[in-house]
């Protein structure tokens, strides 16, 4: 049985790694509102980043398809300002799956912020630090274990990503053919070798990479939340 | 000296606004060095005044007048923030930083790792320096929670029921230890407490809150 062509992977993994990359260095001040702010109009905002949770990615894919077109404002100012088309390209694969995979990093991300207690914050802060050392020096090395579940959950989401990714890259290979697509074509040809193949090696990478997140939190967990009193 | 008068309202529990809510209103003078206990039953606003002068709550009125300035002077701006007070808190539950090494924690206060070295060695934990918070005992944390705040330097240390989380034998020694320490420096220190005995072996002073009002404040205990 020849190996299924490396193409689809390579494509998936840069897409799965840019969208991981990008959302954990952009989803914090989100996720620290989220945790933190009392402010009215949290919650609509945070049920907005929720929201492809619960959407049909291929509604997801549709609207973005639509919001992006070469023939909508958005995606004729993106082209005539930047030159950059989004559509059936894979910078539109990775805003597309950016917005999809957003509810895992944020989630994750705000449950870390949430785990910390509040003493902490406080306790830097009478040492001296101020509100950015003291998230810089006490609160993100105290959730590093939610920075990599989310990490994690974004990276295998994205490896899997179908309905979106479908929608608004299609299925060009080496440009926006990712393995979920190529599964997809293979069983549609009925070469159940190939899609064997390729649904067997994406299985593989996303069990090792939840059983990594495990394996870690585990550890983590050995050590107490806070110093607390025993 | 450190001389304030703190006045906090709470609302009440619950959406009805009609209904009472707690308020504290206090004024006394902390002279420089003396050790101050602060009593009451839970709920007569111990912690709120400790959390006031800590600067973690904003007062709905009054002051705070230290040596190196206004902490707080009702309408006149934002109080100044924790980090720009020299004011130290030692939490009920240490509030270590668990990623850190007791040296680390330390070091967070004091950047020079000889100066906190020196600290650790001044609460008997030099030897300790490298263990993180959750290889430690109560005690043993308890001690690198006070060398940490202590490491700051402040004008003023605040103690929150330091005592409360360990058993009775240790209570006593870590009780000795506190007060050597706070002769040693000479650091002015606020602590709270629930119990008289401690107040009595340790503090130079005490004032007693019930209801957010200061009821007793007596100079020298007996």
């Amino acid at each position: 049985m020849p190996f299924p062509d490396p193409g689809p992977f390579v494509v998936s993994l840069e897409l799965a790694v840019w969208v991981t990359v990008i959302l954990a260095l952009t989803m914090f001040p989100f996720a620290w509102i989220f945790a933190r702010s009392k402010r009215r109009w949290v919650p609509w905002v945070e049920t907005l980043f929720s929201l492809s949770l619960v959407l049909p990615p291929t509604v997801l894919g549709f609207y973005l398809l639509i919001f992006f077109s070469p023939f909508s404002p958005v995606g004729q100012f993106l082209q005539n300002v930047f030159g950059l088309r989004l559509v059936f390209t894979f910078p539109g694969l990775v805003v597309a799956s950016c917005i999809a995979g957003t509810p895992f990093m944020v989630t994750a991300l705000r449950n870390g912020i949430l785990a910390i207690p509040e003493h902490l914050l406080e306790a830097s802060w009478t040492l001296g630090k101020g509100r950015l050392e003291t998230i810089g020096w006490v609160v993100l090395p105290n959730m590093r274990p939610a920075i990599l579940a989310g990490a994690v959950t974004t990276f295998a989401h994205t490896l899997g990503e179908f309905g979106v990714v479908l929608m608004i890259g299609g299925s060009i290979p080496g440009v926006t053919k990712v393995v979920s697509i190529a599964i997809f074509e293979r069983t549609e040809a009925q070469d159940y070798a190939q899609a064997h193949l390729y649904a067997g090696i994406l299985l593989v990478v996303s069990y090792a990479a939840v059983f990594l997140l495990n394996r870690v939190q585990r550890a983590e967990r050995r050590r107490e939340p806070s110093g607390a009193a025993r | 000296m450190i001389h304030f008068y703190l006045v906090k309202h709470r609302r009440a529990p619950g959406r009805d606004p009609a209904q009472p809510g707690f308020s504290l209103e206090v004024e006394f003078s902390l002279m420089n060095g003396t050790f101050t206990g602060v009593l009451g039953p839970s709920g007569s606003g111990k912690s709120t005044l400790l959390r006031c002068l800590a600067g973690l709550e904003t007062p709905d009125g009054g002051f705070i007048q230290t040596d190196s300035g206004w902490w707080y002077r009702q309408g006149e701006g934002h109080p100044r923030r924790p980090q720009d007070r020299r004011v130290a808190l030692v939490f009920q539950d240490y509030a270590l930083f668990p990623h850190l090494s007791a040296l680390g924690n330390v070091m967070f206060a004091q950047k020079s790792r000889t100066r906190a070295l020196e600290w650790l060695d001044l609460v008997g934990l030099a030897d300790r320096a490298a263990h993180f918070p959750h290889e430690l005992s109560g005690g043993q944390k308890q001690r690198v929670a006070l060398a940490r705040a202590l490491a700051r330097e402040p004008e003023l240390l605040l103690l929150d029921e330091p005592l409360s989380a360990v058993d009775e034998e240790l209570r006593e020694e870590l009780g000795a230890l506190i007060l050597s320490v706070q002769r040693a420096t000479g650091t002015t220190t606020l602590m709270v407490t629930h119990s008289r005995t401690e107040i009595g072996r340790l503090c130079d002073e005490v004032i007693e809150l019930r209801d957010g009002r200061l009821v007793t404040a007596r100079y020298r205990v007996p």
